[in-house]
């Protein structure tokens, strides 16, 4: 064996300069593959946190239906006290209650229609980035205080700064004139144009009350940063309601399928991109491979003669082929990681991120993903392929005749 | 089986070999019926395209007859699949072709060895073998060089090393001298003989150089395709 592999070694060296150009060609597609993989992965992170981060959490409890019909009527029941339990159980603080309807909200001048939420102000802290990004004034103080805070853009819409007073109207639980007026307390700037335009906060309590809607809720929000974990976190939350079967719980791509519709779309665009490199880098290596198996014609019939099998013969073909790409891939796939790291501490700022990165609520700077996956998977294809060009020239050994294979030089 | 006699390693009965080179059949052979015992050392001699290297192939089973029969050790090699073909290359055959004989990315030793690492043949034992058999052929102290490292005499000389290091039945050898001067050649003959002598190993070699034909023990002449003569030469050596 030892003997054999040898004998490989020492064919792969042959042609020094033909089998770097081609280590290099390997390795350099295993670089950019696990390169741009990563950065693809690291891209689809930022965009997946940054959406559940703003608002929606990585995790809902909600009302079987809410999601299709979020009815006001599809409540849930002493929300605020179910949220206490589930933090308290799980010992993870970032859970809030949440309450939502639709409200006509007028400042003196102008009036638009719009999302209006009821918070528990202490825990949203936990769950979004809104209250952390409030611009002028504060954000909302305590959960029966009477305020509202509202987004940057429809704040220039109404033109309203913090101080004055909003009119807000819609129709409660029970389908009475829902009305009051609340100053001002806060103006946010999320970064999510669609969010500062349409969104509004009232602490729950007002929301409740204003809405009629006693001590119900519409949604339990759950937020963590480590995405991977979700399916763990959502067993415990499964088990935690599980004695009311009217609710349910919906993880972040439910909750906004968009997300996942786009990381999709990019994904199998991306896929087909890194097929024509893979193609590309596959048909130079398969040249060499038959180039390498061609020239030896004579020395095979060779080999034939003394007693070789065309299967000993084709698997010292394999092997070679084996070495040279596993050798290859391992220099491309250490220089992606290398490059990926490198990323990874100091970050990849793109001309004209900005404006895409706003709309997922992202920093416009990517940091590769680096996992086993992320890393290893771009090499296993081009593993693949190039065994299966290997394949090819291995098989033609197996017709391959002595007499005239010699005959050949 | 036909004619088990311990003695005869070679036997043809009838053999032919008709190519078919467009619409034109070339008989290569025609009725070829031939015997070689144990020991001989017989040298193949007629012109270029007399078939020569037609009659080796058959012998040696790279190239299959279009009829009449090949028996090697008594057994019909007609009847062999591939693989036992392959088989019976290895254990039973030596091949020593006109030149290019040599893997050269294998030194000289590895070269001797990698016939018996197929045969399964441990290591230290290749080893010792082919260190033996590199000082028998004169090339004692030259193992680590690589074939383009030696002359043309040198490399034939390794190749008959390797076609007779694991004692085979019989050796055969196609025109092993036609890339060599004539003193290079008479010197590989030479060998060949000596090894004939100590080791009883059978040869059959092809030939047009009158030189190897006058030092053969047994002369078979070929023309056209046929026997045409089948001398023995007693006084020779
Ligand atoms: N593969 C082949 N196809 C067609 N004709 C062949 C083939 N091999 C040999 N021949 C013909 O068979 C005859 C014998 O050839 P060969 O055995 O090579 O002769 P020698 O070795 O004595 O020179 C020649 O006429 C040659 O042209
Ligand atoms: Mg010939």
């Amino acid at each position: 064996m030892n003997t054999t592999l040898n004998f490989a070694w020492r064919n792969i060296w042959r042609h020094p300069r033909r089998t770097i150009l081609t280590m290099l060609a390997i390795a350099f597609g295993a670089a950019l593959l696990v390169f741009s993989i990563g950065l693809q992965l690291g891209q689809y992170d930022l965009m997946i946190k940054g959406s559940i981060s703003i608002y929606q959490g990585l995790l809902q409890v909600q009302k079987k239906g809410y999601l299709d019909e979020p009815k006001i009527r599809n409540d849930i029941k002493d929300i605020q006290n179910l949220a206490r339990t589930i933090r308290d159980k799980t010992g993870i603080k970032s859970i809030t209650a949440r309450a939502n309807g639709f409200a006509l909200v007028s400042s003196e001048q102008r009036s638009y229609g719009t999302l209006i939420t009821g918070v528990e102000p202490e825990y949203e802290k936990l769950v979004s980035s809104i209250p952390g990004t409030i611009k002028e004034g504060r954000y909302l103080l305590s959960d029966d205080s009477h305020e509202v805070i509202i987004g940057k853009s429809l704040a220039n819409n109404l033109r309203i700064k913090t101080g004055d007073e909003l009119t807000l109207m819609g129709s409660g639980r029970d389908g009475s004139i829902a009305a009051t007026i609340l100053p001002v307390s806060g103006i946010y700037d999320s970064g999510s144009k669609e969010l500062d335009r349409n969104l509004i906060q009232i602490p729950i309590k007002t929301f409740q009350e204003v809405f009629s809607m006693g001590n119900a809720g519409h949604a339990l929000i759950f937020y963590h940063d480590e995405i991977k974990k979700e399916h763990f976190f959502r067993q415990q939350l499964q088990q935690l309601i599980a004695d009311n079967n009217q609710l349910l719980t919906l993880s972040w791509d439910q909750l906004q399928p968009g997300i996942k519709q786009a990381i999709e779309l990019d994904y199998s665009s991306g896929w087909f991109m890194y097929l024509v490199l893979v193609a590309i880098i596959t048909l130079s290596i398969l040249n060499t491979f038959l180039m390498s198996v061609l020239e030896r014609s004579r020395e095979f019939g060779i080999m034939l003669a003394l007693g070789y099998k065309p299967f000993n013969i084709a698997k010292l073909v394999m092997l070679e082929a084996l070495i040279l790409t596993f050798f290859a891939l391992t220099l491309g796939t250490l220089a992606g990681l290398a490059i990926n790291v490198y990323f990874a501490v100091y970050g990849l700022t793109f001309e004209g991120m900005e404006e895409i990165a706003q709309m997922y609520n992202m920093s416009a700077t990517l940091h590769p993903q680096i996992t086993f996956e992320s890393i290893l998977i771009g090499p296993l294809v081009i593993f693949i392929f190039t065994i299966l060009s290997a394949l090819y020239p291995a098989m033609k050994i197996r017709h391959l005749q002595p007499v005239e294979a010699m005959r050949k030089i | 089986m036909q004619n088990t006699d311990n003695q005869t390693v070679v036997i043809c009965t009838d053999l032919s070999k008709t190519y078919q080179q467009g619409l034109i059949q070339v008989h290569a052979l025609s009725n070829i019926n031939f015997e070689v015992n144990k020991g001989e050392f017989i040298c193949l001699s007629g012109p270029s395209g007399s078939g020569k290297s037609t009659l080796l192939n058959m012998i040696g089973g790279l190239d299959t007859p279009s009829s009449g029969k090949v028996y090697i050790d008594g057994e019909e090699i007609d009847k062999l699949n591939k693989s036992e073909l392959a088989d019976m290359r290895l254990h039973k055959i030596g091949f020593v072709f006109q030149a290019y004989n040599l893997i050269p990315v294998l030194t000289a030793q590895e070269n001797i060895e990698m016939v018996m690492q197929m045969q399964g043949v441990s290591k230290n034992e290749r080893h010792h073998k082919s260190l033996n058999i590199l000082q028998e052929v004169g090339l004692g102290g030259l193992e680590n060089r690589k074939p383009t490292e030696l002359s043309g005499g040198q490399q034939q000389r390794i190749a008959v090393a390797r076609a007779i290091v694991s004692r085979p039945s019989l050796v055969l050898a196609d025109e092993p001298t036609a890339n060599l001067d004539s003193l290079t050649a008479s010197k590989l003959i030479d060998l060949m003989l000596q090894m004939n002598e100590l080791h009883n190993t059978t040869f059959i070699i092809s030939t047009h150089d009158p030189m190897i034909m006058q030092r053969s023990k047994k002369l078979v002449k070929l023309h056209d395709g046929k026997i045409i003569d089948n001398i023995i030469q007693k006084n020779n050596v």
